[in-house]
């Protein structure tokens, strides 16, 4: 297990360390002519009016709340799903308890109108 | 019981360990060296795949569009892809004023190195894996997540409002069709009892698509998704947001985007091919873990090759229709289809064929019901607007009406 987790940890930084040393090679490959023009922000042609990062749709928040909701609750399926082997069926009903009490948070979102895009 | 002929790689792995243990260096080191080498391999051979996966994309999309696709470079086209790697790597890296460096450089990196974090948990054979990491399929959901943080941090560092739109719709989607995906996954550890992915093969006497259906399909609409592929490629629309996150980028900063997608796209139908269709299984892969690495390879270029038809063949969903279609069917189905799964497989003997027939009926069940709901839901809605354009041209059986010459 150890051994899994280091190779997993090693893998990782490898994972990283390719697609960086890559960019920062080509970084020297390739020339290096800024320009005011070109370094303009890309909006068709037109001037950027005002701040890039600016306030935006609060719809974005709703769907990602009710996303950490199902989220944070299905990782406690998991141990569940990996015992489903071993447990009875009175464990399994309480798990479909427990998913329908997830729905029933979904239902209510819907109901609620979190769900309709504006 | 390895030999060269059977198990190439694996025999190639225990030579190494022999060679490095021979040098009389301690068993720590011995492990760690080994661990660099073949992290470093297996990350490498991934990239190197991307090269080939270009040329097969661009020759597949060419035919699929009544096009012939890269042809002129080397036989067939084949050094296409080189070619542009070559161009790619020389080209100037302009970075916009006023962008967030660091989140601006980190983009293109995570979003390449999460993807080639999932292969260090995918079972290629018996033999023949990074890792058996008993938290697989854990890791790989969470390693997907630093995916979308690619993107987002692309799209927020660049300092341009389109980019700013696609980050926010790889918010709203790769956020989404997170949730059907994991919990179409909670089928496979169910059956396996494993979160480990050489558990998952291993226990996959009848492929588990045969199993679970539904939960197979789920889980590749949303892997599809979080792939952000047409017809999920809200956040690169071209059309629309003029290229999404990544308008901003240039030279291999932008390439990189598309190494990442290019392999996502063969990483799920890899994923796909282990959990659901059996992996490495097959006739002959116990006694030659060569053979079970043909196999996959088999089932996974067949995934590839349909999700390649998907791409070029369907259209993109408009953002609400993306997100009704998560939230509104994708996550009720996949709940009631692991919560009826759960109940009938533990009620069902532990007969394999009773569970294969029990269960295909239930997966059939809740088809059906789901296309009786939907069609209520069709009928229940307000008929559409319809718009009476002005014919160009009378249909056949219709009386040509002479316009009334006034009279003289």
């Amino acid at each position: 297990m150890q051994n899994d987790l280091l190779y997993i940890g090693i893998f990782m930084l490898i994972a990283l360390f390719i697609p960086g040393i890559a960019i920062v090679i080509a970084g020297v490959l390739g020339p290096k002519r800024p320009a005011p023009i070109k370094n303009a922000a890309y909006e068709c042609g037109i001037e950027t009016v005002g701040e890039t990062w600016v306030q935006f749709k609060a719809q974005y928040y709703i769907y990602a709340l009710i996303f950490l909701v199902f989220d944070v609750e299905t990782i406690f399926l998991y141990p569940w799903a990996i015992a489903y082997n071993a447990v009875g069926i009175w464990a399994v009903l309480e798990a479909v308890l427990f998913i329908f009490i997830l729905a029933g948070g979904l239902g209510y979102a819907w109901r609620k109108g979190a769900l309709e895009w504006q | 019981m390895n030999s060269f002929l059977t198990d190439p790689i694996g025999f190639l792995i225990l030579w190494f360990y022999s060679v490095l243990r021979g040098w009389n260096l301690p068993e720590d080191l011995v492990v760690l060296i080994a661990f660099v080498v073949g992290a470093f391999t297996l990350a490498t051979l991934s990239l190197l795949l991307v090269v080939f996966l270009i040329w097969v994309e661009r020759k597949i999309g060419g035919r699929v569009q009544d096009r012939l696709g890269p042809n002129r470079v080397g036989p067939f086209g084949l050094i296409q892809p080189v070619a542009d790697m070559l161009k790619i790597f020389t080209k100037e890296f302009i970075t916009p004023d006023g962008a967030d460096k660091v989140a601006y450089n980190l983009g293109p990196i995570l979003a390449v190195g999460a993807v080639i974090m999932i292969w260090a948990v995918v079972p290629f054979g018996i033999t023949l894996y990074g890792s058996n990491l008993n938290v697989g399929i854990l890791y790989i959901i969470a390693v997907g997540g630093i995916g979308t943080l690619g993107i987002i941090m692309a799209g927020w560092g660049s300092n341009n409002k389109f980019a700013l739109l696609g980050a926010f719709r790889a918010v709203a989607q790769l956020l989404s069709y997170e949730v059907p995906m994991v919990v179409s996954l909670l089928i496979p550890v169910m059956f396996a009892g494993s979160m480990g992915l050489n558990e998952i093969v291993r226990a996959q006497t009848v492929p588990f698509i045969v199993l679970a259906p539904i939960a197979a399909l789920i889980f590749f609409i949303s892997s599809i998704a979080e792939n952000g592929r047409a017809p999920f490629d809200l956040l690169e629309a071209e059309s629309e947001i003029v290229a999404g996150f990544n308008v901003e980028y240039s030279g291999l900063k932008f390439g990189f985007f598309f190494v990442g997608d290019f392999l996502h796209a063969f990483t799920i139908a890899l994923l796909f091919s282990v959990l659901f269709l059996g992996g490495w299984n097959g006739p002959g892969a116990d006694s030659m873990p060569i053979l079970g690495f043909v196999y996959l390879m088999i089932k996974t270029s067949l995934m590839y090759f349909l999700g390649l038809l998907i791409r070029f063949t369907l259209p993109r969903f408009r953002i609400d229709q993306m997100l009704a279609l998560n939230w509104k069917l994708l996550v009720p189905l996949s709940l009631v289809t692991v919560s009826l799964t759960a109940i009938v497989d533990k009620l069902a003997m532990n007969n394999i064929w009773v569970r294969v027939i029990v269960l295909l009926l239930v997966n059939l069940i809740i088809w059906l019901s789901l296309q009786e709901i939907m069609e209520r839901v069709y009928r229940s809605r307000p008929p559409r607007r319809t718009v009476n354009y002005p014919r160009l041209k009378p249909e056949a059986d219709e009386p040509v009406v002479q316009p009334e010459t006034p009279a003289a």
